[in-house]
């Protein structure tokens, strides 16, 4: 008892007595959770993925141009000329996969547990709205490479998105920024793509969170229930 | 749950090392491969060095310091950009020139020839040189850097070396 605190110790409670730190501890990771098995950890997973995509593709950023001149050719020079340059990319490229695969999988498990029910309604909710981002962030991630596979998937893509009745049209000639995919589609898809999706997915994930730590997780279904 | 023995690892404890372990590891593993790539074009081959051939040597009058600038195509990435360079040519005999870089030695502005006052003048932060390249006045560290040269059946070349 009399000892004396090390420096680490007498550090961490000047910033605790600051911050706040053992507070966050407990209320963030000293919650108590039921008992639970492995399919409880999609939601990290994914978060963990989202951490992953936002790095990696900071760091592309560094790199990339989005314009039709040379897009393609900084894409090059990213896999060919650039040190571990094929590595960020490849992460990239296989977490936005597995992205899309771990927030579905997530939403499987929320349904079949019923885990989507009072009081975790606006949970739910929330959860649906990022994963329609998460799939829109795919949406226009796949074009900025700029090539047949690329062009092409978007013209098919925006042609489908133009299918409604009445507005259709409109939504196709908004989405590619014109009457046909050009140089103003490919910018607009970057900023949603580094952009706008990403932020209002941030602010999502901060509210989700909020309400997993505040409200708890859920108990797994048992039979009399 | 705590341990009976004070020496034995709890179970708490024991996911702390392992976690900040394997989260340590992880972060080194994204973590270095991200810094090479950031840097990455710094640390590629820069420079080398070329004759350039800057015409007859009759094209310069004796003792007049006369621009000549060339334009070099460079890959940069993605992108051949066009770089320019600009020397000053000093003839004092058929032999022997001088060729000065007009990239003022303070902070990397272009000197321009002033023939009024017979001085080379940087007009970012007014160094002044004189036509020998010595610093006048002004900020500049050092006097003006001068070209290697070779003249072949009467005509001038430059030794570019860069990096």
């Amino acid at each position: 008892m009399t000892q004396k605190p090390s420096r680490t110790q007498a550090l961490y409670a000047w910033l605790d007595e600051r911050l706040g730190l053992t507070t966050i501890n407990k209320l963030v990771l000293d919650r108590k959770v039921p008992k639970v098995n492995w399919w409880y950890t999609l939601g990290s997973a994914t978060l963990f993925l989202f951490i992953l995509q936002v790095v990696t593709g900071i760091f592309l950023t560094v790199y990339y141009v989005p314009t039709p001149d040379h897009a393609y050719d900084s894409v090059n020079y990213i896999m060919q000329g650039v040190r571990f340059g094929w590595l960020v990319r490849g992460i990239h490229h296989w977490g936005a996969s597995f992205m899309v695969l771990f927030v579905f999988l997530h939403m499987l498990r929320v349904f079949y547990m019923g885990a989507y029910k009072y009081p975790r309604e606006l949970t739910w909710m929330i959860g649906v709205l990022l994963f329609v981002l998460t799939l829109g962030m795919g949406f226009t991630g796949y074009l900025l490479p700029w090539n047949q596979r690329a062009y092409w998937a978007t013209t098919v893509g925006t042609q489908i998105a133009g299918t409604p009745p009445i507005i259709g049209p409109w939504i196709t000639r908004i989405l590619r920024g014109g009457e046909e995919i050009s140089a103003l589609t490919l910018s607009r898809f970057f900023a949603l793509h580094i952009w706008m999706i990403p932020g209002l997915m941030a602010l999502l994930i901060a509210v989700h969170l909020y309400l997993v730590i505040r409200i708890g997780i859920s108990n797994p279904p048992s039979k009399d229930e | 749950m705590s341990s009976h023995n004070p020496h034995d690892l709890s179970r708490r404890d024991f996911f702390k090392i392992v976690s900040s372990f394997v989260g340590s590891l992880m972060g080194l593993i994204l973590g270095l491969p991200l810094i090479s790539y950031f840097v990455s074009p710094a640390l590629d081959e820069q420079g080398g060095e070329k004759w350039i051939p800057a015409g007859p040597l009759d094209n310069y009058p004796v003792g007049e310091p006369t621009l000549f600038t060339f334009t070099l195509t460079k890959q940069h990435g993605w992108e051949k950009t066009a770089q320019s360079y600009g020397v000053y040519i000093i003839r004092h005999s058929d032999t022997e020139v001088t060729v000065f870089s007009n990239v003022c030695t303070h902070l990397a502005c272009r000197v321009r020839w002033h023939d009024d006052v017979s001085e080379f003048i940087c007009p970012c932060h007014d160094a002044h040189f004189a036509e020998d390249g010595t610093v006048i006045s002004g900020p500049a560290p050092r006097p003006l850097d001068k070209y290697e040269y070779k003249i072949e059946d009467g005509t001038l070349y430059l030794h570019l070396v860069e990096g």
